[in-house]
Formats: structure tokens, C-alpha cells, sequence
């Protein structure tokens, strides 16, 4: 394995605040020792945990399917599971994903980005009666949602995005436009109309201003930017 | 203190895959269903599976579903329950193409079909030769999954709870359950869901053990609720190792790696499975290729400085069959192993993956346990229904195949969703009043935490489960140290009831919330360690070093005296161990005869 790590001192500078015992937020400074085989941050937070059990953060597959450790890394989005510690600058500085209300520590209340998710309908719409065996889809037809289905809505692409910090109740944000166009993408879905209607608006978007933080930030390597793109392609072409 | 009461039809705890698909049935029935869950449905641990779904839709060669149930049954060393495997994989087609249906993303074939791989143990003909018939959404067929049905109750507006921690079961002097304690994470706020039906779906405990390919929410929380309502806990000695962890880090790697032609090999670079399964080689059952591996780094032949691993071999496999049907492992290679699986070997072990055992089920998916009077073996608790790894229906016996988890979830999390929609038709009623003391079970574990001095750290006892689960009760078990294991958790029992955390805000207690999984965790450690000691035989996933291997007991396996399965009850402090039979008798077909098990 090309395990070149040692033992280590590491050192954090994490955002707190509980709101049932602090008046505003502070930033601890803390540091703990690492061994060799412990490379992600996710793993360095967890130990700190154990020196602290007050410091508050979401965590669950700890192999970036789940999308709960989603995080502000030294002022960058990003999934703790997956970020190697040693490519980080000390002391690492973690906060809260930005322009979400803190509910406590790194745990943001991503009520205002699920409600932007569930806006587009984010599920297949055909009206045909369900065969009594699969749709058919070509593998072709198959390949346009690759870079589509496999997000894992842990928000660091929308919380990145200016655009979706100035208005969160009224541009869809990228994860949401990325679903939605996963959908328009899909040759099962028969609501494309519908769909471009839904985000026909000043706002839901076209708010988007392609400045691509949600590609720099996804932890997946999708490219939201793109499938907006797309979308307003779409769009386009339905007026003309 | 006035505990706020939430009435609902039916709730329905957990919303992973067998939740959601539960959550389906109850909300397309119109009925009013509430789904509590401790992480956002998209974070629950289906994500998390990899290969794919089993059905033999024969898209890719000819399959029939009486072959894949002489495959789970083969594979659960006989001791699933005829009747349940034979409705499975009857029913898999069908919930398959519900799937589909819902809008996920399956790969396809040329002409349009579901793409299907080949999967250990899974083959044509009655154990003849590999067969295909592992749906799959490319390596990420859980996520796919999870999303499609997340999305699908989106659709049919299913009311969730979401970040709300289940607390306990409430059942009455009746033994009927009127549902669970919760608490909402964010406020610390606990209510009571005051159900006429109660479905768990709450997954499995993969996390009792040092090493494992488990989420961090896999404590078993439902498994710890029922037990302390005096709900027995069925078969829990089974725990599959999965033979392709990655070393050190514990991230699965998919089954389908060697579905699609992966290979195992020791320091030699030996094939080595064509010792130990001549026919299915690398496809082999899990439990016959995890012991092979041990049996490899054990006698020297394994790979690292330390000989501590095995390597398995993609690099023969055109890099375009790997960036195709096999993305998300590369991902994870790089990730998690420092290797890229297109040039390099992956280094791999046998790490904990899943539990057979659970919450004895009947096919209905309604949770059946014996009648104090021992009048009936399976008498169904009412009101009371469990699905997917929380529960032992039982499909999978003594040793799971791949894929047949999410299948179980698919089928069982509509059977149970199906039986409850029943029940409420059938019974129309006012809820039966709540016992007074449903609250205070809860209510006194939260106030222990609250109050307690000079306590275990939650850390430091969990670790002391985790590495005695993992001495103890491993892919080989030692009669002397399932013997110290018991001893050994019962002394960690106390250490756990004594917890103490120093973190006492409401708001988001992580820490709590550790402290009131560990109380889950500990009797599933318990109730496994104590199930593992007693069985005396060798038998899929539990492989002891004194059964006799004679012809008699192929494989140590000894059918005149454990062909049944294990329920271990919770009694007050104490255990109680009971058994009761195998169902033998499939619905439709004929009984498939007990035979030596060999691949």
C-alpha cells in the first residue's frame, strides 16, 4: 500500500456553537495524535471526538456515498471521509457549510436545500401504464444520466454557490438543477415540458451565473454547471 | 412532565431500503404513516451496497426463480426457511420491475433490458455453472436504489421524521406493540408515536464488530428495542464476513469486482480458490472464500509486510469493462486502498459485513415469536412487523448470497407494508390506550445519561465490545474463546450500563446519541456471543474448531441436532436461549433435501 503517513500531531481550528450554551460561535483550537493508518479528516474528527464529546458533526458510510460529513474545509467544500489530512493546510480549519443556519457545530439545517431538491419533482413522471416488464432503455439512453444519478445530495455544491447564498428560497441551486435535469435527461420521464415550465422563472434558473464553484466543489466530480447548461439549451430550442 | 403523543395509522422506523419500500405500500394505501428515521433517507446504508439486486429475469441467458431458491437455500446451509426463500425469489421479478418502474437507473443490455452480472453462489440449473443474475445499477446499485424509492415516496407525499432517534418499543401487558419512543435529535424534544402498526426497518448492527464495512449507524437499534420488550432475537450467531473489505480501511469492495472477473490471490500469486471451490472458484459462497482467505494468511501465504492480506487481481480486465461497470471501486481503490485497480492489485480481507440474524419474521413479514403457553412456535406479535436486515425471516440461514439483501428489502419491505395495510383494513379501531409506563423506560435511560458520575467513557466500551466481538466470535470460532467471549461481554454489559458523557446540551447531542446506540449494540454483542457459544456445529458463517467433520456431519454441519434456529431472549439481566424448527416446506414446490454443501 502506498501508505506513506507516520505518526502525527495535527492541529484544528473548529467552529462552535451550541446554541443552549454559548451566546455566538467561537472557533476551538485543538489538536490530536494521529496514526499512520488514519489518513482521512473524517477520521481525525472522530478522534477529536473522543477527546471532546461535544464537538457536533454528521457522519455515517465513511466512504462518500451518504453525503452526511459535508463540510467547509480550510474555506473549501468538501466530504471529510474523502479528504486526505496530509494534503491540508495546519491548522485545518473547519466550519459549518456556508449559507445554511448553524443548528449546532458543523451541523447546518438543510431544510431550505431538500425543499429546493423536492421543488423540480425529483422522480419519474410517465403517464403510460406500467408494462408488465421493464421500460426499455438503450445502453446509449442509459449512458446520458451517468454524471447525473450518482449525486449524493450532501449540499456542498449548492452551499457554495453565490447565486444560492443571495436567494436560497428562489434559485433551485445546483444539486437541485442537476436532479432536474437528470430527469430531462431520462427517455422513461415524459414531463420534460412540464418540468422546463417548473423552471421557466427569473430566478429558479436562471440565477445561475456559471461562475462553477459546484463543480470545484462537488465531491463526486459531477459538473451541475454543465447539465444547466443543458437545460437552458433545452429551453432554447422549445421557444424557437 | 407532559410527553407530547403523535397518533398515526401505521410507523414505520428506518428509511433505508426496506423502510421506503414499506413506507410505499402505507402511503399509496392512503393511510396516515409516519417514517422516523436518525439520518436523512438518502444517508441510511443501502447507499452503501454495491453489486446489484438478485431476479431471474433471464435477460442475459436462461434463469427460473426455483433455481435461485435452490441457491439461497444451498447457501443458507439449510437453515433458511423453505417457505420465505421460495416467496422471495418468486416475488423478485416483480419487485424488480416496480423498480424500474420507479424510475431507477439500471445499466442495460443491447436490446434495451436490465443488465445482469454473475454473483457468488448464484447458478443455473441447481448448482451447475455461474449464472446472471445480479441486476445492477453499474457498482452503484444501493445508492441508485435508495434514491429512486426516496423519490418515489417524495411522490406519494410520504410523511417523514427525519434526524427523530427511536428510543424504545411500547407494548402493552398484552404483548401487543402500539409503537416507539423517539427523540427529535435537533431539540432533544422525546414523544411518543402512538401507532395501530409498527414496521422496523432499522438495518443491521454491523458495528459490534473492531472491522467492518458497516456505516456508523449500524447499531442495531431495532434489534436493541425489541430485545428489551422482550422480543427474542433469532440466529444472531450469523454474521457474514464479506471476503473483499479493503485492508485496514474496511470499505467494501463489491462482489460484482469478481462478478465481472476479478481474481483472488495469495503471495504467490496463486489463484488460490481453485483449491478450496474447484467449480465456482472466486464465485464461491462468501463464507466458504472469507475462511479461504484466512486459511491462506494463516498458513503464511499472505500478502504485506505483515502477510496480513490478500490481493484481488482487475488488472487482466480491459480498463473500459473497469471505468464502465466498475467506477465507484476504483474511486474507493484510489481512496482507500492508495491503488489504482486498472494497474494494481487491491489488497483485501475478510471484513464484517452482515447479519443473518434479526427479528424473527414470518414471509408476511409480521414478527412471530413463541406463545408463553409453548402452544405455537410462531405466533405473530400484533401490531408488530419487521423488514430487511433487522429482521430473520429467515432468507438467508446461516450464510447470505450476494444480492439477496436487497432483494430481501425489496420483497419483505412490501410484504410487511402490504400485511399492515391488511391488518388496518381488517381491524378498524380506535388505538388501544398506551400503558402508563410505555414513557419510562426512556425517560430513565435519558436521565441516567443525564445524571451519571464517574461512568465508562462511551468510547473506551464500545472499543471493548468491538475487539471482543472481533477475538472472539471471528470467521473461526474457538470453543474456549466463545466461552471467555461470553464472560468477557458480560463484564463490558456493565461497564455500558454505567455510560457517562460529559456533552449535556439538547440541541444535536451526538454524544447521547452515541451513548443510546451503545445500548443497542451491546445486546446484539450479546445475544450473538451467547447464540455462538451454544451452538455446538459447524454451519455456513459459524464454522467452530470442535464440531467433527465425519460423514455424518459433512463440514461439521450436524443436522440431527441443530437443524433449528436459535432464539436468545433478553431476560431481565440474564439470557435465555430457545430453538425451534426450520421450516422445511416450501409453499408450492418440493422440499429441497438436505446435502453436503460444496461448490
Amino acid at each position: 500500500m502506498t501508505n506513506t503517513a507516520q505518526k502525527r500531531m495535527v492541529q484544528f481550528r473548529i467552529y462552535r456553537y451550541d446554541p443552549d450554551q454559548d451566546a455566538k460561535p467561537y472557533m476551538q483550537d485543538i489538536s490530536v495524535e494521529l496514526e499512520s493508518t488514519e489518513r482521512k479528516l473524517l477520521d481525525a474528527i472522530v478522534k477529536l471526538k473522543v477527546q471532546d464529546d461535544s464537538i457536533s458533526f454528521r457522519r455515517s458510510c465513511r466512504e462518500g456515498v451518504c453525503g452526511s460529513d459535508a463540510m467547509n474545509i480550510n474555506g473549501k467544500n468538501g466530504l471529510a471521509c474523502l479528504t486526505e489530512i496530509d494534503t491540508l493546510k495546519q491548522p485545518i480549519v473547519l466550519r459549518p457549510l456556508p449559507g445554511l443556519p448553524v443548528i449546532r457545530d458543523l451541523i447546518v439545517d438543510m431544510t431550505q436545500f431538500f425543499k429546493q431538491y423536492h421543488s423540480i419533482k425529483p422522480y419519474l413522471i410517465n403517464h403510460d401504464h406500467p408494462p408488465e416488464r421493464e421500460r426499455l432503455q438503450s445502453p446509449e439512453e442509459r449512458e446520458e444520466l451517468n454524471g447525473l444519478y450518482e449525486c449524493i445530495l450532501c449540499a456542498c455544491c449548492s452551499t457554495a454557490c453565490p447565486s444560492f447564498w443571495w436567494n436560497p428560497d428562489k434559485f433551485v441551486g445546483p444539486a437541485g438543477l442537476l436532479a432536474a435535469y437528470r430527469f430531462i435527461a431520462d427517455t422513461r420521464d415524459q414531463a420534460t415540458n412540464e418540468r422546463l415550465d417548473n423552471l421557466e422563472d427569473p430566478y429558479r434558473l436562471f440565477r445561475c451565473h456559471t461562475i462553477m464553484n459546484c463543480v470545484d466543489a462537488c465531491p463526486k466530480g459531477l459538473n451541475p454547471t454543465k447539465a444547466i447548461g443543458k437545460i437552458k439549451e433545452i429551453m432554447v430550442r422549445r421557444m424557437v | 412532565m407532559t410527553i407530547p403523543i403523535r397518533k398515526f395509522d401505521a410507523i414505520i422506523v428506518g428509511a433505508g431500503g426496506a423502510g421506503l419500500r414499506a413506507a410505499i405500500q402505507l402511503s399509496e394505501a392512503g393511510l396516515k404513516t409516519a417514517v422516523l428515521t436518525k439520518v436523512f433517507p438518502t444517508r441510511s446504508h443501502t447507499v452503501a451496497a454495491q453489486g446489484g439486486v438478485a431476479a431471474s429475469l433471464g435477460n442475459s441467458e436462461e434463469d427460473h426463480w426455483h433455481w435461485h431458491m435452490y441457491d439461497t437455500v444451498k447457501g443458507s446451509d439449510w437453515l433458511g426457511d423453505q417457505d420465505a426463500i421460495e416467496f422471495m425469489c418468486r416475488e423478485a421479478n416483480e419487485v424488480v420491475v416496480e423498480l424500474e418502474h420507479y424510475g431507477m437507473p439500471f445499466d442495460r443490455l443491447d436490446n434495451g433490458r436490465i443488465y445482469q452480472r454473475p454473483f457468488g453462489g448464484h447458478m443455473s440449473n441447481f448448482g451447475e455453472k455461474p449464472v446472471r443474475r445480479s441486476c445492477a445499477a453499474a457498482d452503484r446499485t444501493g445508492h441508485a436504489m435508495l434514491h429512486a424509492m426516496y423519490q418515489r415516496n417524495i411522490k406519494v407525499n410520504t410523511q417523514f421524521f427525519v434526524e427523530w432517534m427511536a428510543l424504545d418499543l411500547i407494548r402493552d401487558a398484552e404483548g401487543e406493540v402500539l409503537g416507539v419512543t423517539a427523540m427529535d435529535m435537533e431539540t432533544g424534544e422525546v414523544a411518543m408515536f402512538h401507532a395501530k402498526a409498527t414496521i422496523f426497518a432499522t438495518g443491521g448492527a454491523g458495528r459490534i464488530y473492531y472491522s467492518s464495512t458497516n456505516a456508523f449507524i449500524n447499531t442495531g437499534d431495532g434489534l436493541g428495542m425489541a430485545a428489551r420488550a422482550g422480543i427474542p432475537l433469532e440466529d444472531m450467531e450469523f454474521w457474514q464476513f464479506h471476503p473483499t473489505g479493503v485492508a485496514g480501511a474496511g470499505v467494501l469492495i463489491t462482489e460484482g469486482v469478481r462478478g465481472e472477473g476479478g481474481i483472488l490471490r495469495n503471495s504467490s500469486g496463486e489463484r488460490f480458490m481453485e483449491r478450496y471451490a474447484p467449480n465456482a472458484k472466486d464465485l464461491a459462497s462468501r463464507d466458504v472464500v472469507s475462511r479461504a482467505m484466512v486459511t491462506e494468511i494463516n498458513e503464511g501465504r499472505g500478502c504485506g509486510p505483515e502477510r496480513d492480506f490478500v490481493l484481488l487481481d482487475i488488472t487482466h480486465l480491459d480498463p473500459k469493462t473497469i471505468m464502465q461497470r466498475l467506477p465507484g471501486i476504483r474511486e474507493i481503490a484510489i481512496q482507500f486502498a492508495g491503488v489504482d485497480c486498472i494497474k494494481d492489485p487491491i489488497p483485501v480481507v475478510p471484513t464484517c459485513h452482515y447479519q443473518m440474524g434479526g427479528i424473527p419474521t414470518n414471509y408476511l413479514g409480521q414478527v412471530v415469536m413463541p406463545t408463553s403457553s409453548g402452544s405455537q412456535t410462531n405466533a405473530p406479535v400484533p401490531g408488530f412487523y419487521a423488514a430487511g436486515e433487522c429482521a430473520c425471516a429467515s432468507v438467508h440461514g446461516a450464510n447470505r448470497l450476494g444480492t439477496n439483501s436487497l432483494l430481501d428489502l425489496l420483497v419483505f419491505g412490501k410484504s410487511a407494508g402490504a400485511s399492515a395495510v391488511e391488518y388496518l383494513k381488517q381491524a378498524p379501531r380506535a388505538h388501544k390506550p398506551l400503558p402508563q409506563e410505555a414513557i419510562d423506560r426512556s425517560l430513565a435511560r435519558l436521565d441516567r445519561l443525564n445524571t451519571q458520575k464517574d461512568g465508562a467513557s462511551v468510547h473506551e466500551s464500545r472499543l471493548a465490545m468491538q475487539r471482543a466481538m472481533q477475538n472472539h466470535c471471528g470467521v473461526f470460532r474457538f470453543s474456549d474463546k466463545l466461552k471467555q467471549g461470553v464472560e468477557r461481554i458480560v463484564d463490558i454489559e456493565r461497564q455500558i450500563a454505567a455510560t457517562e458523557i460529559q456533552d449535556k446540551s439538547q440541541v444535536f447531542n451526538t454524544a447521547r446519541l452515541e451513548a443510546l446506540e451503545l445500548d443497542n449494540m451491546i445486546e446484539v454483542a450479546k445475544a450473538t456471543m451467547v447464540s455462538a457459544e451454544a451452538r455446538k456445529e459447524s454451519r455456513g458463517a459459524h464454522v467452530r474448531d470442535d464440531a467433527i467433520d465425519s460423514a455424518e456431519r459433512p463440514n461439521g454441519r450436524d443436522d440431527k441436532n441443530w437443524l433449528k434456529h436459535s432464539l436468545w431472549f433478553k431476560d431481565g439481566n440474564g439470557n435465555r436461549l430457545e430453538y425451534k424448527p426450520v421450516v422445511m416446506s416450501p409453499l408450492t414446490v418440493e422440499t429441497i433435501e438436505l446435502k453436503t454443501r460444496a461448490y
